[in-house]
């Protein structure tokens, strides 16, 4: 397993370099820069500007001065937010945004989850239609309107939450921007989970269970849901992505200073070193949860062995 | 096993969910006074020196006063500085420094920091975005671009409550100027001392009402008030918070669950709905700025003025602020709002014809041009993405389909748009411009030929020129109004752009909140306001 890991490891590198280096060119392509503003920098405010970021060298010779610079740990300094580097923006940031994103992972997982094997074990009954109604709902009603709406019934209609902000991280904060960020992925896991564990129920060895006379509760326990999961669990990949950019909306939506936010905004404001930041950490974030997916693949499905 | 399997998954989520747990709270103590303000977006720098949009001047005002400041109703009156002359000539500016001015840590407001300061955003390692604004005092253009030395910039301090100010020309509006955050003073121990670090809470030292407090990137800036700032015993609020989400239909719902107690922008499509129900928290005032669409004048169409004319007299601008953009904006029959300090602005001549007088007008206009029914004139229209923008275009593409019109409307984005703008790769554009300091030359400049890129339209009238250059030397106020108002008369005889309306200010104001009064640049220092309990 450790080898198996290694060699992903090593294998993401390459892949990590061309998403950086596609990031890097097609950015500086888009017209437009950094400090293109209403009132217009003087020709020498500008030049003088932009010779302390070397943006005044050859696109390739920037290309490298970043790569040596990263290569230190150094991302830059925001072009935007001149107060901080990148560093410290993605730092102060990301804390809030994973906070966000694991609680609203693991909420989809145990609602989902639930919700899905209630249904299957009781098919087509009046709870499997309620469910999968609502499911239904929660893919095809995009964040951006769920989100508002929350924040209007529950925040200022009955007053019960705030309707957005941080609040220093406290709880009552981050209940609703979590719900409306976990609400697309329970309806998946619910579907996911209700399908395979029906599926699962029919086959053989279940039926080899029940004949040995296990009790209702150990046969769906035991082994049913174990195999039920496996979909589920390689549903996980896309659905951290899926996190990550339904942060982008709802942390705009909620005022949440985590870095989804940056996704955008780095992008509109020619931010360069920004975008570049972001789009690098995220792109090792999504590698490493890849790999340590497959890896819990491994640990549900004996069938899957790494070497 | 599978249990178990599934059990270690679950312990470990559930532990990371832990460990990222709480950071911190904010809860403000029982009796302190804090009011809660919606800025709209994350500052770019506090660095007063590094910044220049208004929401970072928002806070800023409050950290920092410069010599001038803006009353409550918007008014240039004294700040640190508790008198002020003017030599006969217009060009040189003494100012008498209060006594009792201190900095944050207790130290004297002296005339050093103001010397210190004004060499600071002119010197071209700061790299200030901005040094360009205070271009007026003597020597500083040749600072900025290195040609001269800091210490030939136009500002001296003979002792250390007098600072004396030269100018390149006499400026009429350099008292405007002085109260904007490019004139603010910084503290040279403090910025020596922790270089780019001095911006942090706890090591900034500043000479406002208020102090820094604490930062957190794109979640909150507090400030808090400061023990030693002169006025301190007339400063009732305790503590500032300043919200920079950007959505303002999320921040409105958040003030209506009492969140805020001010708002700095509202959505347009809810103007309606507050009008209705909120109407004693709305605030609309006249904004310093106009919005208008550039037309690129060295290209045909738009080379030919009858053509510019013809479409700036089809449109109804009166439907348009009532029915389309609905914010309580003033049509603009000119280039230079009313309310514009010393100054009476010109307006349209045919301003008094009825609309459909102007159309029948305008058709004239268009076949003198060669343009009619068989031969509509088509024209790209391009904007900014913006709901706002777009409904505005589709708008007037309406309206001129009477004059025999086919328009292409083109959205980039802000930054392609101004690229695009600023390369002339556009035949009419939509522009906004809004006034750092309540003067008419802050528009009137925008189309000189020495504007260069920034003069969108590429007008380049030599008589409008001469005006312009006339006015910037001359010191009677009354004297230079009239050459500002000779330049937009010829301005809107020429038409390189079509103003279409005034901006207004939409800000929400909680009837807790005391001493706030609208004013033209939108500007209000918390220390002027109060909070009732």
């Amino acid at each position: 397993m450790w080898r198996y890991s290694l060699r992903r490891l090593a294998g993401a590198i390459p892949t990590l370099f061309i998403v950086m280096t596609a990031a890097f060119f097609m950015m500086r392509l888009a017209p437009g820069g950094p400090f293109d503003r209403d009132r217009m920098l003087t020709p020498e405010i500008e030049a003088n500007i932009r010779k302390a970021y070397n943006l005044d060298e050859p696109l390739v010779v920037q290309y490298g001065i970043y790569l040596s610079k990263l290569f230190r740990g150094d991302l830059g300094p925001s072009f935007k937010y001149q107060d901080y580097t990148v560093v410290e923006l993605i730092g102060n940031g990301f804390p809030v945004s994973f906070r966000i994103g694991i609680t609203a992972i693991v909420l989809a997982l145990i609602v989902g989850g639930a919700f899905g094997i209630l249904a299957a074990l009781r098919q087509n009954s009046l709870i499997d239609h309620a469910v999968m109604a609502v499911a239904m709902i929660g893919i095809t009603v995009p964040n951006f309107v769920m989100a508002p709406l929350m924040a209007l019934i529950i925040g200022v209609w009955l007053r019960l939450l705030p309707a957005g902000g941080y609040g220093g991280g406290s709880l009552r904060n981050l209940i609703l921007p979590t719900i409306a960020l976990a609400l697309p992925q329970v309806a998946y896991v619910a579907r996911l989970t209700r399908a395979s564990m029906i599926e699962v129920l029919r086959s053989n060895y279940i039926r080899t269970a029940r004949a040995k006379g296990l009790p209702g509760r150990l046969v769906v326990g035991r082994h049913a849901l174990r195999a039920a999961f496996l979909p589920v669990v390689s549903y996980l990949g896309p659905a951290i992505a899926g996190i990550i950019t339904g942060s982008v909306v709802i942390e705009t939506i909620f005022g949440i200073p985590g870095i989804g936010r940056y996704f955008v905004q780095g992008a509109l404001n020619r931010d360069y070193t920004l975008v570049m930041g972001v789009v690098i950490f995220y792109g090792s974030l999504i590698i490493m949860l890849n790999l340590l997916v497959d890896l819990a693949y491994g640990l549900l499905d004996p069938k899957i062995r790494y070497d | 096993m599978a249990h178990s399997a599934i059990r270690r998954v679950a312990r470990v989520l559930a532990a990371a969910v832990i460990l990222a747990g709480p950071i911190g709270k904010l809860t403000p103590a029982a009796a302190e006074k804090v009011l809660r303000i919606a800025n709209m977006a994350e500052p770019e720098s506090l660095d007063p020196h590094k910044t220049s949009t208004v929401p970072e001047s928002n806070i800023l005002r409050n950290l920092f006063e410069g010599l001038m400041v803006l009353d409550p109703s918007g008014n240039v009156a004294v700040g640190v500085a508790e008198s002020f002359s003017i030599s006969e000539d217009g060009l040189t500016y003494t100012f008498r420094l209060r006594g009792r001015a201190k900095w944050s840590n207790g130290e004297p407001v002296t005339a050093g920091d103001f010397v210190y300061s004004l060499r600071r955003i002119e010197d071209p390692k700061t790299r200030s975005q901005y040094a360009e604004v205070l271009y007026p005092i003597k020597n500083a253009q040749e600072v900025n671009t290195g040609k001269a030395a800091l210490t030939e910039l136009g500002v001296a301090a003979p002792d250390a409550r007098t600072v004396e100010i030269t100018l390149k020309a006499p400026t009429p509006y350099f008292l405007q100027l002085l109260t904007h955050t490019s004139s603010l003073p910084v503290n040279e121990k403090t910025v020596a001392r922790f270089g780019e670090e001095w911006l942090k809470p706890g090591n900034m030292v500043s000479n406002g009402a208020y102090m820094l407090d604490d930062v957190k990137p794109n979640s909150h800036i507090r400030i808090v008030k400061n023990p030693n700032y002169w006025d301190a015993a007339k400063v009732t609020i305790d503590a500032v918070l300043f919200d920079p989400s950007e959505d303002s239909a999320a921040v409105l719902k958040r003030y209506r669950a009492g969140e805020f107690d001010i708002l700095r922008d509202l959505p347009n499509d809810q103007l309606g709905w507050l009008r209705q129900n909120m109407p004693k928290e709305l605030h609309i005032a006249p904004y310093a700025g106009v919005y208008f669409y550039a037309f690129n004048t060295t290209k045909p169409p738009f080379n030919d003025k009858r053509v510019r004319l013809a479409l700036n007299m089809a449109i109804n601008r009166e439907i348009l602020v009532e029915r389309i953009s609905a914010a309580g904006e003033l049509p603009a029959y000119g280039f230079v709002p009313d309310g514009t300090a010393n100054y009476t602005p010109r307006r349209v001549p045919w301003r008094t014809m009825s609309q459909s007088e102007r159309e029948a007008a305008a058709q004239k206009l268009m076949s003198e041009s060669g343009y009619g029914p068989n031969k509509p004139l088509q024209f790209q229209l391009s904007y900014n993405t913006s709901e706002n923008h777009k409904r505005i275009a589709i708008a007037l593409a309406a309206m001129w389909k009477k004059v025999n019109v086919s328009v292409e409307l083109v959205n980039t984005e802000f930054k392609v748009h101004l690229n695009n703008m600023r390369v002339g790769n556009f035949q009419m554009g939509r522009e906004g411009w809004i006034v750092d300091y309540n003067d008419a030359q802050g528009y009137l400049f925008l189309l000189q030929t020495s504007t260069k890129q920034q003069n969108f339209s590429r007008f380049s009238n030599p008589e409008y020129d001469r005006l312009m250059d006339e006015a910037s030397f001359t010191a009677d106020a009354r004297k230079r109004a009239a050459l500002l108002e000779q330049a937009e008369g010829i301005l809107l005889e020429d038409l390189p752009v079509m103003p279409i309306y005034f901006y207004v200010s939409k800000s929400l104001v909680s009837t807790k909140v005391r001493g706030w009064q609208d004013n033209p640049l939108n500007a209000h220092y918390v220390r002027d306001l109060s909070l009732a309990d």
